[in-house]
């Protein structure tokens, strides 16, 4: 079983059609996966369901796929950094669904786990519960939330093996690992790529099963969104 | 005199305690790490991932692997380990934060909080704040008193809450205030210095009690 692919454009091959619904990691600009982001607006799918924590920004990441309006809905949890989302919104041109942050990662790991539906008190008394079953446990008021599956999940990871066994670097791990998990086809996208055997078994952050198909790309655009410093005493 | 934003977040870092895990907000709460107490340590946990959050990284040593959850570039410390959303956020919701600063909209007296969202205008999202107010073990509010002259401390919010009966704490550039989360109301802890007891209260709208030796 071969799971390494030439490049984006093969490793996404027969998986993309009009309506589906893409995970994509990512925390802002960091651990998104660039490279298949823009393979997917090269194919010109359209009707898209992204579910993604933020939407990029303009001319970067899932904002790539907004320009080109092949986004229909999007689930999230904070938006606030793309200006043409908001135009796109205000016009009714683009659907969208906010999760709270904590929310949202657990409905993805819970689908991924097979989990239907879980309770959690965040967003209680709030909009976010509004036509949503609430339930009380041990005195306090929870809401139900559903898991989400997706038919594609994307995700960027520093370090592959042959196997697809996964290591993430730092803070650009951020949703990649629980997307992983949640789509019933997972690509991704890594900077280094070793033989099975290479990677300490212990070291793995996510085991390959979560994972299809793998495209390793020497260079990767990695845009900072807050450049912030201090300066050398 | 009231506070300026430094003073503000002086104050919010008295609330800080030895061995605390500590989420902050983006805004004045930010700049509560620059006043942590000497002879005590606290972890920041930045909810993209992170435990242990360092300072901004000296030019040239930014890395778009690592960044905050302002998306800024921070770094390292000996203490840092990082994980993925589900966990930071089991570490919220799991009551494991022990406090939470973060800015607000409005708060009212019975501890409800709007921080994320102002009907018919763009709305940005309400990113970890949700999970955060529900899930932190204590909630500190730092915002300015009034907003154009209206006040921030009501009755009842108006605008769509975050969280209901969520706030433990709210420190603003007049005056410090607690809230009993469980029905008690708010009580006036402590006025910034030259703010008297009359100005706080007009340009309060939620009823509060006095706190000892205010008044």
């Amino acid at each position: 079983m071969n799971k390494t692919y030439p490049d984006a454009k093969t490793a996404l091959a027969g998986l993309l059609h009009d309506g589906m619904t893409i995970m994509a990691g990512g925390f802002g600009l960091s651990g998104i996966p660039e490279k298949l982001i823009a393979e997917i607006k090269a194919s010109g799918v359209k009707g898209l369901t992204v579910i993604s924590n933020n939407a990029g920004i303009d001319g970067a990441g899932l904002g790539l796929l907004l320009e080109t309006r092949q986004i229909g809905k999007m689930i999230s949890s904070y938006v606030g950094e793309n200006k043409l989302f908001a135009d796109l919104y205000l016009k009714g041109e683009l659907e969208l669904e906010f999760n709270p942050q904590g929310t949202l990662a657990e409905r993805i790991r819970a689908g991924g786990a097979g989990i239907p539906a879980f309770f959690t008190k965040t967003g209680v008394g709030t909009l976010v519960a509004e036509g949503k079953e609430t339930r009380d446990f041990d005195g306090q008021t929870y809401v139900m939330e559903r898991g989400l599956v997706a038919d594609l999940a994307i995700v960027h990871a520093w370090k592959a093996d042959t196997e697809g066994n996964l290591v993430f670097r730092k803070t650009a791990r951020n949703f990649n690992p629980v997307m992983a998990t949640a789509g019933r086809v997972t690509v991704v996208e890594v900077e280094h790529l070793v033989e099975a055997g290479e990677i300490q078994p212990d070291q793995i952050h996510t085991p390959g099963i979560f994972v299809q198909r793998i495209v390793r790309y020497d260079r990767y655009e990695k845009r900072i969104e807050q450049r912030t410093v201090r300066k050398r005493a | 005199m009231a506070w300026t934003r430094e003073e503000m977040a002086q104050r919010a870092a008295r609330e800080l305690k030895d061995g605390f895990y500590v989420n902050l907000g983006i805004g004045i709460p930010t700049l509560v790490s620059n006043y942590i107490p000497s002879g005590i340590t606290v972890q920041l946990q930045s909810e993209n991932g992170m435990l242990g959050m360092g300072p901004f990284p000296y030019e040239g040593d930014e890395d778009p692997d690592l960044i905050n959850a302002g998306k800024q570039t921070i770094t390292e410390l000996p203490t840092t380990s990082y994980f993925d959303s589900a966990q930071s956020f089991g570490m919220v919701r799991g009551g494991h934060i022990d406090l939470s600063i973060l800015g607000a909209m409005q708060v009212a007296e019975n501890g409800d909080l709007a921080n994320w969202m102002i009907p018919g205008r763009m709305v940005k999202g309400m990113g970890g704040a949700m999970d955060l107010v529900a899930g932190v073990k204590r909630v500190v509010v730092l915002m300015e008193h009034t907003a154009k002259d209206e006040p921030k401390l009501l009755h009842r919010c108006t605008l769509p809450l975050t969280g209901a009966g969520v706030v433990d704490m709210v420190i603003t550039d007049l005056g410090v205030f607690q809230i009993d989360r469980h029905g008690s109301g708010m009580t006036l802890l402590e006025l910034a210095p030259e703010v008297s007891l009359q100005e706080i209260q007009g340009k309060t709208e939620a009823g509060f009690a006095l706190g000892n030796g205010i008044g």
